[in-house]
């Protein structure tokens, strides 16, 4: 790869532009205040726990959904465990805590992607993601927002969130789950 | 179907389809398919990615014994089910038997066509369980009790309009709903609803990994996500030729599934579920459990279906079926799929091209039969197709066996004679008549003009049609009193093998032969004007004809006889010049089954298309002006099968250097596909696609210029289409070209 060929990050910041989906690079300490700043209701956000030790959802995410609180939510927030440059991305593991549905019926998903969890291409993500699923572990390689063209035009949100918003953890630090 | 009401009911149904569903089926296929180019495009080694999907599959079906008991084991490990079903039926009551169990009044399911081959739905209801299509397409489906007509995209054939209509019809919401948007989100509120109640999700599964267990599904939609995950109880249904060995083998599937089909990088969804899953089950029942506090016991049930497979397994022809990651790229790049769809070109579950080898294999020959003729073997689908598939032979392999009473072998004759023999249960006469067509060039070549003026006779026309059903609307060719061997004889060649560069035998096909002499000619002058010494010996038709009309046999004993007439000429070092783009595929590709393995490679090694050959000669010193440059402005459509060998790109080289002004056509196939548009069943829906074509052709920019085609039935189908002489690119550049 040449020098001045685009960096991974930038490779996945112009995939998610093209998908029309917004990326925000946030350093751990100014987390909460970006997470705020994306949200579509700061009251109605519900997430699952973060399994980063740079951060972790501010009180004001209830991060202890159930069906009820499911569905009154308008943003969810969930951890990404890859992100893949050159699709735009990110892999998301269901979680015994409910990251799946978090991440599924909400208008917004926001996901949280560790930069040093940035890989370049598919075949490095199915790669990493081998050993989880013969460990008997389940994710969704997603992109972009659900989608539709069943009835006669693109439409976003068909069954899953109408938007997807990345926070892209610029200190990752090193795996720490 | 044979006779002639046969046929008239056949180009009623089409002519019907053409005018109800053509439009939005033509939009979205054409959608799709420029998607998959520009998609693909955007790969660095689409080639060896492809290359790998298919080593992935025969691989995995040659181990498929000892991958699915492996499989069974890891599903067994993490807590599921296996089942195998022998058939349908199978399937269904195991199905149904745990839907009893588990009292279930609701089954959510997302698309799956292996489903739609169960008829599962029907089964679940007879016993008053509510099944429910959540994929959008699908419930539209549903709701107007319809087939699918695509199998990736099943609702295509319906426009916004006509589910807006529909909706209001059946929901009589408040606000009449109008855009895709508010059908939409109607859609996804009433489906969220009928999720939330569901007992049991069922999926299907694009593919199944040995190692974990985890089933991959590719969708964009999140209906697939919700069944799976919202009920405690998941059944997946999938043919079990859906199993690969590991998780690493999904990557290239990944990169290629939604490239090839929809033409999109990546769906929003590659789900890959490991069931049973981890995550909670959202029970609504139960709606103030936090997930993280609930202690679920999920349940998870694979049903593999064979319904056929196997039996699949172990046919050589037919094995390669089962390599079909069901992408759709063989239906969208299809000329005829484009104009009628899933409905017309598709049995009783399967449509598209690779559907003859599934329909043949899960329901028999029968259902085959309906739709197979709609493969023209214009063989642009095996290119686009992601795992190397020759669709059109699966296609002409089951034509063969069609026309030998559905069995292999189990009538083994030759069908030499024009003459139907009633009791042979061979061919139908219209077959034989296309598939001997050489004998009637023949005939027709040594009894010109009269065999002309008699064929142009009106009563004659009609006989024509009502026996054979070839169509009266059609002009038929006019066969030439002096063939292009007959000229090439008398004349002699005019460079010496001794002066000559090189020296090549000028295939003789049959259509340049008896009645296109002129491309012959043409032919024969360029390659002259470039110092080669050609011979134009007595060489047989190549076989295509007949291969297109499904009989084998009879191709190859003219691959046999092509190749014992040009063996001499090969071993002396000539080259095979061939004009017709059509039997230089078959020199290239079909004879590799055909002919021993040797003598196709000796063949084919040395076989060029002409305008390959002469951009060869041109490369290696040839000088150009020797031609004529000083030629009009063209208008160019390359052939189907050219375009599969990548030959195209010579013809245009060619053109650049001797800078002749060219605008291509960008269409997949004219329509005309050899006999096809011939014939009386086909000939509207022949000339619908070639609408496409000459749409083209008759915009302001391109409606002055010279058309010119590499095929013979392209030329027919261009002359026909705008009633303008279409030529061989060759003629265009005779030194001594009469077309200014
Ligand atoms: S045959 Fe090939 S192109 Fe056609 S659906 Fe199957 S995988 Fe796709």
């Amino acid at each position: 790869m040449s020098a001045d060929s685009p960096s991974p990050v930038e490779r996945f910041e112009t995939s998610l532009d093209a998908l029309e989906v917004s990326v925000t690079r946030v350093e751990p300490r100014t987390f909460d205040e970006a997470l705020r700043d994306v949200v579509l209701d700061p009251e109605t956000v519900v997430g699952t726990p973060l399994p980063f030790d740079s951060v972790s959802l501010p009180d004001w995410v209830d991060d202890e959904p159930t069906p009820a609180t499911l569905e009154a939510a308008t943003t969810g927030v969930t951890a990404a465990s890859l992100g893949v440059a050159d699709y735009g991305s990110v892999v998301l593991p269901g979680t015994p805590d409910g990251s799946e549905p978090v991440s599924l019926f909400q208008d917004l998903h926001v996901a949280v992607l560790r930069r040093s969890d940035l890989v370049g291409d598919m075949r490095t993500a199915i790669e990493r993601l081998g050993p989880q699923l013969r460990e008997g572990h389940s994710a969704i390689v997603a992109t972009g927002p659900s989608a539709t063209a069943d009835m006669g035009a693109l439409v976003k949100g068909a069954h899953g969130p109408k938007d997807v918003h990345v926070l892209l953890l610029e200190d990752g630090g090193a795996a720490d789950e | 179907m044979s006779s002639d009401t046969g046929r008239g009911a056949k180009a009623d149904r089409i002519r019907h389809l053409l005018e109800t569903e053509g439009p939005a089926v033509e939009a979205n296929t054409l959608g799709f398919n420029q998607g998959r180019y520009d998609s693909v495009a955007d790969l660095e080694d689409y080639e060896a990615l492809k290359a790998e999907a298919r080593a992935i599959k025969e691989d995995a079906i040659e181990r498929l014994p000892e991958l699915l008991e492996e499989l069974r084991e890891t599903v067994e490990e993490n807590g599921g089910t296996v089942y195998l079903a022998d058939d349908a039926a199978d399937a269904n009551r195991y199905i149904r038997e745990l839907a009893s169990e588990n009292e279930a009044e609701r089954v959510v399911k997302s698309k799956s066509m292996t489903s739609e081959e169960l008829e599962v739905n029907e089964a679940l209801e007879a016993d008053g369980v509510d099944v429910v299509e959540t994929d959008l397409g699908e419930w539209v489906l549903q709701v107007a009790d319809e087939a699918p007509s695509h199998i990736v995209a099943p609702a295509i054939h319906k426009s916004r309009e006509e589910i807006a209509r529909l909706f209001n019809a059946e929901f009589d919401p408040e606000e009449p709903l109008e855009t895709a948007e508010e059908l939409t989100m109607f859609a996804r509120e009433q489906l969220g609803e009928l999720i939330r109640e569901a007992d049991i999700g069922m999926t299907g599964a694009n593919f199944i990994t040995a190692d974990s267990g985890t089933i991959m599904l590719v969708t964009s939609e999140g209906n697939a996500r919700k069944s799976a995950v919202v009920p405690d109880t998941h059944v997946a249904v999938a043919g079990l030729e859906k199993v690969v060995p590991s998780v690493e083998d999904l990557a290239p599937f990944i990169e290629l599934i939604g490239r090839s089909g929809t033409g999109q990088d990546i769906t929003s969804y590659i789900s890959l579920l490991t069931p049973p899953v981890d995550s909670p089950v959202v029970d609504f029942d139960d709606p103030d459990v936090a997930f993280a506090d609930r202690e679920d016991d999920r349940d998870f049930h694979l049903v593999l279906i064979d319904n056929g497979r196997l039996e699949l397994r172990e046919d050589d022809q037919l094995r390669e079926t089962l390599y079909c990651i069901r992408c759709s790229a063989c239906a969208n790049t299809c000329g005829n799929f484009q104009s009628v769809g899933g409905h017309a070109f598709g049995g009783e579950t399967y449509s598209g091209g690779i559907a003859t080898g599934w329909e043949a294999g899960v329901h028999g020959y029968e259902s085959a039969a309906e739709f197979n003729d709609l493969c023209t073997g214009c063989s642009r689908c095996v290119e686009a197709c992601p795992v190397e598939i020759d669709i059109p032979w699966i296609n002409t392999v089951v034509r063969d066996r069609l026309n030998r009473g559905g069995e292999d072998g189990q009538f083994d004759f030759l069908y030499d004679e024009l003459v139907p023999d009633e009791e042979s249960g061979g061919p139908a006469l219209q077959k034989r008549l296309f598939g001997n067509y050489e004998t009637l060039a023949k005939l027709g070549s040594a009894t010109a003009p009269v065999s002309n003026w008699m064929a142009g006779l009106g009563p004659v026309r009609t006989l024509m049609e009502r026996t054979v059903g070839v169509d009266s609307r059609r002009p038929l060719p006019a066969f030439q009193r002096e063939t292009l061997r007959n000229w090439h004889e008398k004349r002699g060649s005019r460079v010496s093998a001794a002066d000559a560069n090189r020296e090549v035998v000028l295939y003789p096909d049959v259509y340049t032969n008896y009645i296109d002499v002129d491309r012959g000619k043409a032919a024969v002058r360029v390659l002259e004007a470039l110092n080669v010494h050609v011979r134009v010996p007595d060489v047989p038709g190549s076989g295509r004809a007949p291969l297109s009309q499904g009989m084998i046999a009879t191709a190859d004993e003219k691959a046999s006889r092509v190749y014992a007439a040009l063996a001499e000429h090969v071993d002396a070092g000539r080259d095979v010049v061939v004009i017709e783009p059509s039997d230089l595929a078959m020199f290239r590709n079909e004879y590799e089954k055909l002919l021993p393995e040797q003598s196709f490679e000796r063949l084919s090694d040395v076989s060029y298309e002409v305008l390959e050959y002469v951009y060869g000669l041109l490369e290696n010193g040839a000088d150009p002006t020797a031609l004529r440059t000083d030629g009009p402005e063209l208008a160019y459509h390359s052939h189907c099968q050219q375009r599969t060998l990548g030959l195209d790109a010579y013809t245009r080289a060619v053109f650049d250097e001797l800078e002749y002004d060219v605008l291509e056509s960008e269409v997949e196939c004219c329509g005309m596909a050899g006999s096809f548009g011939y014939k009386e069943q086909y000939y509207e829906l022949s000339m619908d696609v070639g609408e496409r074509l000459a749409e083209q052709f008759t915009t302001p920019e391109a409606s002055d210029r010279l058309v010119v085609a590499s095929g013979t039935s392209c030329e027919d189908q261009l002359d026909d289409l705008l009633a303008r002489d279409a030529v061989h690119p060759v003629e265009v550049l005779d030194p001594r070209s009469r077309h200014h």
